[in-house]
């Protein structure tokens, strides 16, 4: 059987990500990233935002995009819910709505990738909040 | 909500916005008198007497974006529809505890979900409070230290995508040994 995983092998873990991590804080200027925050209280969670939020990191990880994915709280757009703000580095930040894993990954091969908007972005004069 | 994971997910939003340093989030199986027991507690700035009052009132928030806060009264009616019961204390400057306990074989009980994707969610994002995570079945315990996690890894942080999947893998096979029931 093999022995479950404890904190103590994290220490191994850490010698191994310390030589990559070198690699990546070059570029890890936060306002030179695409940042992801997605809508994290009552409404998004019970919309499905932590599979979105999931599939975000999990799916940018794996196609080797750099990117900033944080939480943020309720923008008051519940009926649109799960609802991402995506901030590409320059531009002014973009919130859609509606967005399930399949939006997800349009978003990112549309939107991130090749820059071009897609539908369902809530059009009304926005302004970040900070929680 | 659709499973225990999520609610785990939401209140503990709420603590993040009282300012917690750090968050208690126990899952405790009691076979003994069949309980399910949740309890999500914080350090954070906590509530007064009338907004302890009021926080369970579907209609009450403290936000500004809308006018309804279901978070909290909805894991009442949960507990409540298992036969469990809700219980919500708090001392202003000192933090707020929330603990849900649920009828564990009561055929309205939800599942517990992904509760290994709430906890990713909250333990890797970046200036996220130290959390102090704990699951007792009757098969055992486990616990697992969010600032033992930070010491063992030094300068790097737990967003990292390695130390994300070391942690996944990590709590899917400890609460796997304790058996965590659905």
């Amino acid at each position: 059987m093999n022995k479950i995983k404890s904190l103590a092998d994290l220490k191994k873990l850490q010698s191994e990500v310390q030589s990559k991590i070198k690699l990546r804080e070059n570029g890890n200027n936060s306002e030179q990233l695409v940042q992801i925050k997605v809508s994290m209280s009552t409404c998004g969670i019970a919309s499905g935002a932590k599979e979105t939020l999931n599939y975000f990191i999990e799916e940018l990880e794996r196609q080797g995009i750099n990117a900033i994915v944080t939480q943020t709280g309720c923008m008051g757009y519940c009926y649109a819910e799960p609802t991402i703000e995506l901030t590409i580095p320059g531009k002014p930040p973009i919130v859609y709505g509606y967005v399930t894993k399949t939006k997800a990954k349009e978003i990112i091969e549309k939107h991130i990738k090749l820059n071009e908007m897609l539908d369902g972005i809530i059009p009304i004069a926005y302004s970040s909040i900070d929680n | 909500m659709k499973d225990l994971s999520m609610h785990i997910l939401d209140i503990a939003q709420n603590s993040i916005r009282a300012m917690a340093n750090l968050i208690r989030i126990d899952v405790t199986e009691r076979t003994s008198n069949d309980q399910l027991i949740i309890t999500i507690t914080d350090d954070g700035t906590g509530m007064s007497p009338e907004q302890l009052k009021q926080a369970i009132d579907p209609f009450y928030t403290s936000r500004t974006t809308r006018k309804v806060g279901l978070g909290l009264s909805l894991l009442k009616q949960n507990t409540e529809m298992t036969g469990g019961f809700f219980k919500l204390e708090s001392t202003p400057g000192k933090g707020t505890r929330v603990t849900a306990t649920f009828g564990q074989s009561h055929i309205d009980r939800p599942i517990m979900g992904d509760l290994v994707g709430t906890l990713l969610i909250l333990f890797c994002t970046p200036d996220n409070p130290d959390y102090l995570f704990s699951c007792q079945t009757p098969s055992g315990t486990y616990s697992l230290d969010t600032r033992e996690a930070k010491k063992m890894l030094g300068n790097i942080p737990l967003s990292h995508p390695d130390v994300r999947t070391f942690l996944k893998e990590m709590i899917e096979e400890n609460l796997k040994q304790i058996q965590i029931s659905e």
